[in-house]
């Protein structure tokens, strides 16, 4: 166990706590974890396993299953790109060719900065303007490579100004 | 954003808070019209609205003027300081963005808005205005009914589930009414659920997006109506996570209506109970299917479930549970407040009612067109759409989703019915309609098909689970032309196995996209394309 970890373990606790009285109360605690963490860290597997009383393996594997989960820590952006066949019809495979290039990443990759998380999603119902990529919470529509790289320009001159 | 009545001295604008206005700088826009405003000693105020639907012209600015409201879009930072020049706040209507009165908007003006009547017209969590506009009126009839009352008005309404199943909803509602719990089989309290199914994953829909960002409480008083009638006093929504704006809307809506005794304990003082909770997934397709849905929902890894035991019957931590999409929800409110038999007016055959379609892809035009049931795709693409984006000539269109068929212009005359498309080998789904011009190449769209079942299987079943990356390599056995024929015959066998032996739709469905690509378009495959009918081959 790392010394980072640790510290975030209070944090997984103290959501647990708050939350595993719902009915069905694992995909809330694991979306609330990685809302404050960024991520789920492997260290809080066991912890959420015995405060629901299941295995870690049943946590484990629904970290697993789905595909926002992630286990290690993300860029401080997260731009998903829309891979479905609405933005297909709207030239989503050239952006997607673009945004790896540009990111110099795969999907799931992280930039070499830590600033951006490139990720692929199956349809953010922008579908009558498309392509569209979400930024954070953020969805933009009608993304043609050059606005993608507005928009990529505009969070990396964002991190500039915090630090 | 406001709840309070329009001031005759203010002028009042509307600029929506969809997630395709906001995709297209609507949020921005608010801003700088605001401080514009301001500048100009001009006194506004702003209500953020649903969208109205009529996409390819958002951020669409509305003024409240005398003889209506009048539409400009779409909008950019740059037109705001000629719209104001050119006094679009007073009614002047010369501004080249001018769209003239909204509700004159040919696109609009012809559709037959039931259940998105509301859409685009009110601020979404302004309860005063949901219910200027009728809103709560289907709940304080059922309030007044019994449970098999409120059923009655479902089945004689004919509405069938607008997930793309297209079960009867009345019947479903009859068995969940008629089941009894683990509860009260032991004696305790009855416990039944209602789960609305906000999954939308379909590439192309959007319509309960819409439904959720633009009436929410629409969806909040279908559920409700839903509980009374199953005697169910728990609703979960459960809502993707590809839609925080939706998150955030159904949130502040059930919060207000929490308070305002719309929803909780004792319902507008009837002593009845209902509670409702969004509950988010986390980007996985396979949970739209509706027992996968329910695992997800009870903490687990979302894994289709063998049916029977029905989830009417064995649903939500084992009860019963009425499971239905947010569009067969949001159709309720309407069926109490006017009577089934109203709703059954529209559409045609067994098709009854109207069904959102959902325009996007390649197409001029995008947005939402709510028609009664029969209208062909031809008119959805040239008369509502206007063609493609591109400008190209339309090659492909994909009706609801991508576990359904693409279908090529010769089928475009077929009604948009549960059974015409039936008959073709296509399915309606959700009614999603995804346009592809003439640079589409067919063979690569099979491909992701297949491509986005490995994606998105849940691996209980073996065909979907293998099938899915079998089918993957052959096509690009194909695509490759490598022993072309005996791959081509090799993938029709495969899609049949992943037909007739999946557990769900997933498997079971990815199939006809595949098929419908390489019927339609084998050119695309590198085959020769069959004489059409009445060609003049010799």
């Amino acid at each position: 166990m790392t010394a980072v970890n640790e510290q975030l373990l209070p944090v997984v606790a103290e959501i647990v706590t708050g939350l595993k009285h719902k009915p069905g109360a694992l995909l809330p605690i694991l979306h609330e974890v990685q809302n404050r963490l960024g991520y789920i860290p492997p260290d809080a597997v066991p912890l959420i396993a015995e405060s629901l009383n299941q295995s870690r393996a049943d946590i484990h594997g629904v970290i697993s299953f789905y595909h926002q989960f992630r286990t290690t820590a993300p860029g401080k952006h997260t731009v998903e790109v829309c891979r479905a066949e609405a933005c297909q019809a709207m030239g989503a495979r050239q952006l997607e060719a673009h945004a790896k290039t540009t990111l110099g990443v795969d999907y799931h990759g992280t930039t070499s900065d830590k600033n951006v998380t490139l990720e692929e999603v199956y349809c953010l119902g922008n579908c009558a303007c498309s392509p569209s990529v979400r930024i954070n919470d953020e969805i933009v529509g009608r993304v043609t490579p050059e606005k993608f790289d507005q928009l990529i320009d505009e969070l990396r001159s964002q991190t500039l100004e915090v630090l | 954003m406001t709840d309070s009545v329009t001031k005759s001295s203010v002028t009042t604008i509307y600029i929506p808070r969809d997630t395709t206005a906001l995709a297209m700088g609507a949020d921005l826009l608010a801003t700088e019209i605001a401080a514009e405003a301001a500048t100009r000693g001009e006194t506004v105020e702003i209500i953020r609205n649903g969208s109205r639907g009529l996409f390819w012209l958002e951020p669409l600015v509305e003024v409240e003027t005398a003889s209506g409201r009048i539409a400009y879009g779409p909008v950019e930072s740059k037109d705001i300081d000629s719209l104001f020049d050119q006094a679009f706040l007073t009614g002047e209507t010369s501004h080249p963005l001018c769209q003239g009165l909204t509700e004159e908007i040919p696109y609009l003006k012809k559709q037959q808005r039931l259940t998105f009547a509301r859409a685009g017209i009110t601020d979404p969590v302004s309860l005063e205005h949901y219910q200027q506009l009728d809103g709560f009126n289907g709940l304080k009839k059922a309030l007044q009914m019994d449970g098999q009352g409120i059923v009655d008005e479902v089945k004689t309404s004919g509405l069938r589930g607008r997930g793309g199943a297209a079960f009867p909803t009345g019947i479903k509602w009859q068995t969940v009414l008629d089941a009894k719990s683990t509860e009260a089989r032991n004696g305790n309290q009855d416990q039944k659920y209602i789960v609305c199914n906000a999954d939308e994953g379909d590439s192309g829909t959007f319509a309960d997006r819409m439904v959720m960002e633009a009436d929410p409480y629409m969806l909040i008083e279908g559920m409700t109506i839903a509980g009374l009638a199953a005697g169910a006093d728990q609703g979960y929504i459960y809502l993707r996570s590809e839609y925080p704006v939706a998150h955030q809307i159904l949130n502040e809506a059930i919060a207000k209506a929490e308070a305002a005794g719309f929803l909780g304990d004792n319902l507008l003082n009837s002593g009845k109970t209902f509670h409702l909770e969004v509950r988010l997934g986390a980007k996985a397709y396979i949970c739209g299917e509706e027992t996968s849905l329910l695992e997800s929902l009870e903490g687990k890894r979302g894994m289709v479930r063998s049916k029977p035991p029905l989830p009417a019957l064995v649903g939500l931590f084992g009860q019963p549970t009425i499971v239905n999409n947010v569009l067969s929800l949001a159709a309720i409110p309407y069926i109490l407040s006017q009577g089934g038999q109203a709703y059954a007016n529209y559409g045609m055959g067994r098709s009854l009612g109207t069904l959102p379609f959902q325009l996007a892809g390649n197409i001029k035009r995008g947005g939402l067109i709510e028609l009664a049931f029969g209208v062909t795709l031809r008119e959805l693409l040239e008369e509502y759409g206007g063609g493609t984006f591109s400008g190209q000539p339309m090659r492909a269109v994909q009706v609801g989703g991508p576990l359904c068929a693409y279908l090529p212009e010769s089928q475009w005359d077929t009604p948009m019915e549960y059974e015409s498309f039936q008959a073709i080998g296509a399915g309606l789904g959700h009614g999603g309609i995804v346009v592809f011009d003439n640079s589409v190449d067919m063979s690569e769209q099979a491909r992701f098909s297949m491509e986005f079942c490995v994606a998105e299987s849940c691996g209980k079943c073996t065909p979907c689970r293998i099938g899915s990356t079998r089918g993957v390599e052959v096509i690009d056995r194909i695509r490759n032309d490598d022993n072309r024929a005996a791959n081509m015959e090799l993938l029709e066998d495969l899609c049949e196995t992943m037909i007739d032996g999946s557990l769900c739709a997933m498997g079971g469905m990815t199939p006809f996209p595949v098929q419908s690509a390489v019927k339609y378009f084998p050119e695309d495959f590198n085959q020769p394309k069959p004489a059409a009918k009445g060609s003049a081959r010799s």
